[in-house]
């Protein structure tokens, strides 16, 4: 009983968080890397991108709600989110159009285009206030849970409670589905293999007759999907304002970084592996240990390795050390 | 020619006569600075006693008390402490309604009030270190202090059998003091507190700090923070991961957005917010509306400076005397009334029937706007209203 109430103790406070947070960071980190992969500089702006698509997707949302259609238990949201799209991606490729076609062009060095880009981040920054507001919207309806505490424990007999939110299981369920239409996209279309090729060698892809105006359009249209994806379910899951998803650059960077920028099986890797790292050495064990060990070992402390305070600097370490040790990642970017 | 005359010899004679009985008061609060918003209001409630009192003709050897106004700045207390000495020296007060902001007010009581002997009654000064400062009895305030609420909130807790508590508290000055006192009294009186953590405002996510404290434990999670930041945001992560499901509230936590945003859930939990069911508020606001230049007295601090300005002025009816070194003795008796509760009960626009009574020699209780109180030495005990939260609305239940 004592190591079916840790586990269910370290799947409510760690797992189940963790796998949500993971998954989101995923989605965004798949982002950055296919345009890294493919335009060749790491794009600032990526998280800005995420609170515009979401900011679009919470009016639609609320515009739906207005008129009375709803998802029943899921969140409306979803239903809103193809509009969000496509206007982050109309937005997004007028950006292309206006400030990073000219560098292109022009063959500039990558930092120019990622100064630009730091750029466009704060342009969209002051967009999104402007549009939606600096304040927390709430904007997840439908059912709340999947497994509710209370519930759980009176089927289980057991003193842990174990919590699913339906918004992390739509999470995870709709992370799985993007992931795989990306790749199925990347391996079996015929778009997908000439954006592999122009990733791996331009001038050869140029040769063979690919069209590199289209390859440009469909990587930032895809860029574009994912990040308001993952916007949205962060904001579902846990709430939205427009100066969280600036912050959220730090672990998405890093999440794309430590698993290899440009390669996509890397960034979902990283994206689970900063999150998984972030709860676990903030977390506080000293619930799960309380049943796994004898009470006279625990003594006072919470066995937390460092405050909830520290959580971004958690990724950070973790960034400089793949840097330093490991500049590729784990899946031999570049 | 011959009225202008008359005028001024009538004018003259009046302000002669006046000149001879005139007690001047020190109304020292920040008409410049950080509260200067609040300050007109309150001003206006302390010369409001004032002009009561002396409209009233009653008060002893025909005084007639005059207001002299300096500013305090709220933060310089440098300024704080030449005006409160100008105050002293050049225009002779005999007592001091003020400082305002707790910094200058502990400065000039120092360095002003204690050398020259002349008795302050804050309206609004609320750090806990005033209690225990040498005041050489010198020192009131109308305003509770910020410990007060931590001990208010562990007489709560223990009244509904809460042994051991969680705390958090938004990462702020405020929430700071604020769990401070509440875990200081409530392990005093015998609770046990699990934790006392911290958590930063605007985040989008809470599910690790709560973690930490569901991993500490306790029968109830106190949640010192700001209802529409992270407060809500704790208590929501706390709700969503089953760590706790009953919470208390303390004051910042008050409001009806709360319930709202968290729903039936937070049904069952408690708190507390200063508020005061004093009559004497709804008296005060009456007259303050129905005035040549009307003001609000609902606003801040406003009915505590009335009520300041009040108890110099009884006290000195009471002893007699103007002298603050004889009058100071008298501002207890005055607040709290005889032990036995026999005081009369004195509500604002009472003030000559005050003076009245205690020229006749009876007991008053100065009640006033805020229905004073003093505990220890000399500092309001501040009301508290005890709240649940019913059918998603906050209910109260009674005043403490």
């Amino acid at each position: 009983m004592d190591i079916l109430n840790a586990f269910v103790a370290f799947l409510n406070f760690v797992f189940v968080p963790g796998l949500a947070y993971g998954s989101q960071l995923a989605l965004g980190a798949l982002g950055v890397t296919l345009i890294f992969g493919v335009l060749r500089f790491s794009n600032f702006a990526h998280g800005d991108t995420m609170a515009f698509g979401t900011a679009f997707v919470i009016l639609f949302t609320w515009w739906f709600k207005s008129m009375g259609i709803s998802a029943g238990p899921l969140p409306t949201a979803l239903l809103a989110l193809p509009f969000g799209i496509a206007v982050t991606a109309a937005f997004v490729l007028g950006t292309d159009r206006v400030v990073y076609r000219f560098y292109r062009q022009k063959k500039a060095a990558p930092i120019i285009l990622v100064i630009a880009s730091a750029g466009v981040m704060f342009v969209m920054n002051g967009l999104v206030r402007m549009i939606i507001g600096t304040e927390e919207q709430n904007f997840a309806d439908g059912a709340r849970f999947l497994l509710e505490p209370k519930a759980f424990k009176e089927w289980s007999g057991l003193a842990e409670p174990l919590a699913i939110k339906s918004t992390a299981a739509v999470t995870v369920v709709v992370a799985a589905i993007c992931v795989a239409a990306l790749f199925w996209f990347l391996q079996r279309t015929r778009t997908g293999k000439s954006m592999r090729a122009f990733s791996d060698n331009e001038d050869l892809a140029l040769l063979s007759g690919i069209n590199p105006d289209r390859v440009v359009q469909v990587t930032w249209i895809i860029a574009a999907a994912l990040a308001v994806i993952a916007g949205t379910l962060y904001g579902l899951d846990k709430s939205y304002r427009p100066f969280i998803y600036f912050t959220l650059l730090l672990p998405i960077f890093a999440a794309a970084v430590v698993g290899g920028l440009g390669s996509p099986l890397g960034a979902i890797a990283g994206g689970y592996i900063i999150a998984f790292s972030e709860v676990i050495f903030t977390n506080a064990w000293k619930k799960v240990a309380g049943y796994l060990l004898p009470a006279d070992w625990l003594g006072d402390g919470l066995l937390q390795a460092l405050s909830t305070d520290y959580k971004s600097a958690v990724s950070f370490s973790i960034l400089i050390i793949v840097l330093i040790f490991m500049p590729t990642g784990i899946f031999k970017g570049k | 020619m011959k009225k202008l005359l008359l005028a001024s010899v009538a004018m003259s004679a009046m302000s002669g006569a006046a000149m001879a009985e005139d007690v001047k008061l020190g109304v020292l609060i920040g008409f410049t600075g950080a509260i200067e918003s609040l300050t007109p209001q309150m001003a206006a409630a302390a010369e409001l006693a004032m002009a009561e009192v002396n409209a009233s003709g009653k008060a002893a050897n025909g005084w007639n008390f005059v207001s002299v106004r300096g500013d305090t700045t709220c933060t310089d207390a440098a300024v704080a402490q030449a005006s409160a000495e100008r105050m002293v020296t050049a225009d002779g007060v005999k007592g001091i309604i003020g400082g305002d902001c707790s910094g200058v007010t502990r400065a000039v009581l120092q360095n002003v009030a204690r050398p020259n002997g002349i008795v302050m009654i804050s309206p609004s000064a609320t750090s806990p270190a005033l209690s225990t400062d040498e005041d050489d009895g010198l020192f009131f305030r109308t305003a509770p202090s910020d410990a007060r609420e931590g001990e208010v909130v562990a007489d709560i807790l223990l009244e509904h059998g809460v042994k051991s508590i969680a705390l958090t508290y938004t990462n702020t000055d405020f929430g700071k003091g604020q769990s401070e006192f509440i875990s200081k009294f409530f392990t005093e009186k015998g609770g046990k507190v699990t934790i006392n953590a911290s958590h930063d405002d605007g985040k989008a996510d809470y599910s690790a700090e709560v973690a930490a404290l569901a991993a500490a434990g306790g029968d109830i999670l106190v949640v010192a923070g700001y209802l529409d930041q992270g407060g809500k945001g704790i208590i929501q992560a706390s709700l969503d991961s089953g760590a706790f499901s009953t919470f208390y509230l303390p004051g910042g936590m008050i409001g009806d957005s709360l319930p709202l945003a968290i729903g039936p859930a937070l049904d069952g939990s408690y708190g507390d917010i200063a508020s005061s069911d004093a009559d004497g508020n709804a008296v005060l606001k009456d007259i303050s509306s129905k005035l040549a230049t009307p003001f609000d007295s609902t606003s801040s601090y406003a009915s505590e400076s009335y009520d300041a300005a009040a108890l110099i002025m009884l006290a000195m009816q009471a002893a007699g005397s103007t002298d603050p070194k004889v009058y100071k003795d008298k501002v207890m008796e005055i607040a709290n009334g005889p032990a036995d509760g026999s005081g009369e009960k004195i509500n604002p626009g009472e003030l000559g029937k005050a003076l009245e009574l205690i020229a006749a020699g009876k007991a008053i209780n100065y009640e006033g706007a805020t229905g004073v109180n003093f505990v220890g030495n000399g500092e309001a005990a501040g009301r508290y209203k005890e709240i649940v939260v019913k059918d998603s609305k906050n209910e109260t239940v009674k005043y403490h």
